[in-house]
């Protein structure tokens, strides 16, 4: 027994405004394959009266937190919250996938959920020259946890680094001060956490003056944007700042990338932030690139499986994959990049791409690898 | 001789709604203290037949010329009690009221300091009272004629309609041609009659009407005067003219949703995604997508409409019905077609609507229960995704046709029309009313009437019914042939007025101007609606309201701020808490 006060959380999250339109579901990129169903989740906590058991409903993990529901909901219902808050429900409890155990112990103790040491966060940076917050910088380069720790996502955070450098940019890092900025905690459903989290960021921020940040994911800039208390702190995602820097001439590309690229948007960057037409300028503007669309692009752009703390959870239904899909649609278009703008995102499809041995018909690169190029 | 003010003060119980909270006797006590009030008195309901015979009685006994009413808000009984005073002889501004309901006793909490200020708020009314003024009620006469702009269906129909009944009507279309969204209509529900025919006719009474002055390509530019007596300027074509009239009809219509605005359809994209329009406009000749007939047709209803992520809340009403009747449309021409209805609720309310559905089922037309969340392209078709909801099922349902049922959203240049007219809109941006059920086709601005879908969305038959209530609306200002106009104006101190301006700058109604030989400004009390703007803007002073002077301003708030008649002990200020209202 897992017993939620339904008639309580039906008010608190606005569920009484549901009409049962299930616009929700038939978006839901998970309902295809698992057991969410958000519109008959909502439907059984409205008719629960005061006491609804999630005890057993595994599939309230396989939520990638896309947004695809809350943002067609003509009712303003926010499914995905409440998912998360139900998520809530098994963490105080401590009754979570020892993954999600692993990641929030990691994150709660190194600063980052990878289980990786807080001492080598900033190793990445090799032998780039950059510097560290303070005089002098304008932004601080909020660069993340994947792309600090993991192999492939390093690449994207070196490759902007030379791109901003190239364009006069003044930024630094915090190197192993930086810490999760707490997206995935919070999408776990750890609020508490999360909170701690929001609270010691902001204090580093403010005693560090800082008041312009770019992040390399969409879901650090998300978190900043949507999930923290309004700070006054302009917060950008790096594909909006190279947007910004191609439209200024600040930017530009000497060198010609003559492949045809189709472009994935990453869902916190789309669907939560209505972010995309900055990504798309900052590829057209590439000399020789050849920009095509898939058929699920912009808002209808399908989810890659990563987000909502998924990286660390296989699903109710591992045996079918989004980013298989993904891939899948991206050769139907006939490019040869199958380009993203999320570390999650590039992750995801580059493991689908292996797993159906197509890594000489298509290759999935940031947008930043891809700029880096034409310098 | 000097005049004596004589006032009489009638404080009302209102039932409960007064006595509960307010200590009524006591009030009644107080205000026959108060200087120059000859009587007071306190009754069950002033606003009764009995308590209106009160107040005339005394009139006519105790020689009363000023009186006072404490009870409800002026917007409830003013216009009562100053019928009341008239009919027993006296002027009607010779009559004052105070709120003693909606600003005391349904605010507060009852008990001595809510007694007390009901008394201050008798005082000041009083202390007005002193030094009310008579006022001449005028009439003037009305212009015989009317403006209808906009020429759907709602607006040809008031206009034969005023025309019919005698009256002159300029009928404003935007457009080259009359008959407005019906006339892109190729059958009407429930009936399945030709929206052509139907429009066609209506067209034809219009042009062929002698009392009927049609000016199409035409735009209303300015809307000047009052009740009885508008004037407006009209460019028609690269000409301006100006027109007068004693009333107005809006039936400025509306605008289809723009179904791009719901990207997950792909409208635009894909070229078997359509709207409802463009399926009248396809069914004319033949139902065809790429020059292949359709095999699987699936409507999508609710398209823009009951959607507040896009800001429109409302239900379009319309798009059921006509969603229905293409349906069998479709059925009529393709018998062998799969036809799909995805429906979030079927509100098939009006008279026939229902039978309809049930025909439109009868033919093998298959209602599914979702609201569908997104179109995909596969191969030459499209795959709509949506839930089942009564399935409790993903489904996805190809489809070589999909049509929207788009919904109505107010028109682009609303905002425009409305500061044009001085109209109100509602939360959605169509015209408001001055009462949703009491004043359905009245505005806020005396003489100007609303008609079809430019107040909110209606289908044709609702449209034309309407517009025969504007019509009938409209013409009762004509029919009167005489209108009254305000008499608390604004009037102007020639000795201390510089002549600047200022106040015809912010006068709304254009009723000052400079005077041709004094050099200093002059009211048109025609125009005149007695706002105020010019009284607070004048810098000199100079420029008073009638009913409403600065003299009688400050001592009315003497009288609320004189502590030394009716103090209000410090404590009971402090527990003077505003209830929220039951």
């Amino acid at each position: 027994m897992l017993q939620i006060e339904s008639r309580q959380f039906v008010q608190e999250h606005g569920l009484f405004a549901c009409i049962q339109c299930g616009k929700c579901t038939g978006g839901c990129p998970m309902a295809v394959k698992t057991k969410l169903n958000p519109r008959d989740l909502i439907y059984r906590l409205l008719v629960a009266g005061n006491g609804y058991d999630i005890e057993g409903r595994e599939e309230l993990w396989d939520c990638t937190t896309c947004a695809t529901c809350y943002s067609r909901c003509p009712k303003l219902v926010n499914p995905m919250e409440a998912v998360i808050a139900l998520r809530s429900a098994f963490v105080e409890k401590g009754r979570v996938h020892p993954n999600v155990k692993t990641a929030l112990e990691s994150t709660f103790r190194y600063g980052n959920p990878l289980s990786m040491p807080r001492e080598d966060r900033g190793a990445w940076v090799g032998d780039l020259q950059l510097k560290s917050f303070g005089e002098g910088t304008e932004y601080l380069y909020f660069v993340g946890c994947t792309p600090s720790y993991d192999p492939q996502a390093q690449k994207v955070a070196r490759a902007l680094v030379r791109l901003l450098d190239s364009a006069g940019v003044e930024f630094g890092i915090l190197g192993d001060r930086e810490s999760c900025c707490g997206s995935e905690t919070r999408r776990l459903g750890e609020l508490g956490l999360f909170e701690m989290m929001v609270e010691e960021n902001q204090d580093l921020f403010s005693s560090m003056g800082i008041s312009k940040i770019f992040t390399t994911s969409p879901h650090c800039f998300n978190a900043f944007k949507n999930d923290y208390p309004k700070n006054g702190r302009q917060v950008q995602h790096y594909t909006q700042l190279l947007a910004d820097l191609v439209e200024t001439g600040a930017l530009h590309f000497m060198g010609e990338y003559n492949k045809v690229v189709t472009y994935h948007d990453p869902c916190y960057l789309g669907k939560h932030n209505g972010i995309f037409d900055e990504p798309r300028s900052v590829l057209k503007s590439i000399p020789g690139l050849e920009l095509i669309e898939m058929d699920r692009s912009r808002e209808k752009s399908l989810c890659c499986e990563g987000g909502g703390g998924r990286m660390w959870l296989e699903g109710t239904n591992p045996g079918t994959r989004l980013a298989q899909s993904r891939v899948k649609e991206a050769l139907d278009t006939g490019a040869e990049i199958l380009a993203t703008a999320c570390p999650f995102c590039l992750l995801t499809l580059e493991e689908a791409v292996k797993y159906l041995n197509v890594e000489d018909r298509l290759n999935v690169m940031d947008i930043a690898e891809i700029a880096v190029q034409a310098l | 001789m000097a005049f004596t003010p004589r006032i009489g003060v009638y404080i009302c119980h209102c039932g409960i709604n007064i006595a509960a909270t307010v200590d009524v006797a006591q009030v009644t006590e107080f205000a026959a203290r108060l200087p120059e009030v000859t009587v007071a008195r306190d009754y069950t309901y002033m606003c009764s037949e009995p308590g209106q015979a009160l107040i005339k009685n005394d009139i006519a006994e105790l020689s009363l010329n000023r009186i006072v009413v404490a009870s409800c808000s002026p917007l409830m009984h003013e216009p009562t009690f100053r019928a009341t005073v008239a009919e027993a002889g006296l002027n009607p501004y010779c009559f004052e009221m105070a709120n003693i309901r909606e600003q005391c006793s349904w605010v507060h909490p009852g008990g001595t300091s809510t007694t007390r200020k009901a008394m201050q708020l008798v005082a000041s009314a009083v202390a007005k009272a002193r030094r009310l003024q008579p006022l001449e009620v005028r009439q003037v006469p009305v212009t015989p004629a009317a403006l209808v702009i906009g020429a759907g269906v709602a607006g040809m129909q008031a206009a034969l309609d005023i025309a019919e009944a005698g009256f002159q009507v300029v009928l404003v279309e935007q457009a080259p041609h009359l008959g407005g969204h019906a006339s892109k209509l190729y059958r009407t529900f429930p009936t399945l009659e030709s929206a052509v025919d139907l429009v066609n006719h209506l067209v034809d009474r219009v042009l062929s009407h002698p009392g009927i002055t049609v000016k199409t390509d035409s735009e209303v530019k300015e809307v000047g005067g009052y009740v009885g007596n508008f004037r407006v300027r009209v460019l028609t074509g690269s000409q301006e003219i100006e027109v007068q009239v004693g009333a107005v009809v809006v039936a400025t219509g509306f605008e289809i949703f723009d179904a791009h605005r719901k990207p997950e359809f792909g409208y635009g994209v894909y070229p078997q995604v359509i709207t409802t329009l463009d399926f009248e406009r396809l069914v004319g000749n033949q139902i065809q997508i790429d020059g292949r007939e359709p095999e699987k047709v699936v409507f999508i209803q609710c398209v823009g409409s009951r959607d507040q992520s896009l800001g429109n809340p409302y239900c379009s009403r319309v798009c059921c019905m006509v969603t229905a009747k293409q349906a069998q449309l479709v059925r009529e021409r393709l018998p062998n077609a799969q036809i799909q209805i995805f429906y979030m609720d079927v509100r098939a309310y009006g008279k026939g609507f229902e039978s309809f559905y049930d025909r439109t089922r009868e033919q093998g037309v298959i209602y599914r229960r979702g609201n569908p969340s997104e179109i995909i392209r596969r191969g030459n078709r499209v795959v709509v995704r949506a839930e089942d909801t009564l399935l409790g099922e993903l489904i996805e349902v190809v489809a070589d046709l999909v049509v929207l049922a788009v919904g109505m959203v107010p028109r682009a240049d609303s905002e425009t029309t409305a500061a044009l007219l001085k109209l109100a809109r509602s939360s959605d941006g169509f015209f408001l009313e001055a009462h949703p059920k009491l004043r359905p086709v009245d505005t806020a601005m005396a003489g100007v009437f609303l008609a079809g879908c430019c107040q909110g969305p209606k289908d044709i038959a609702e449209s034309i019914a309407q517009a025969r209530a504007a019509a009938t609306a409209a013409m009762i200002p004509l029919m009167q042939g005489q209108v009254q106009v305000e008499a608390a104006t604004s009037f102007i101190d020639e000795d201390l007025c510089a002549g600047c301006g200022q106040c015809a700058q912010v006068c709304p109604f254009s009723a000052l101007s400079m005077h041709p030989v004094r050099a200093v400004m002059s009211v048109n009390p025609v125009l005149c609606q007695g706002c105020g703007a010019c009284a607070v803007t004048c810098p000199s002073g100079a420029i008073n309201v009638h009913h409403f002077t600065f003299d009688q301003f400050i001592l009315q708030i003497e009288a609320l701020s004189n502590m030394s008649t009716h103090p209000l002990p410090v404590s009971e200020v402090e527990t003077m808490t505003v209830m929220e209202h039951p």
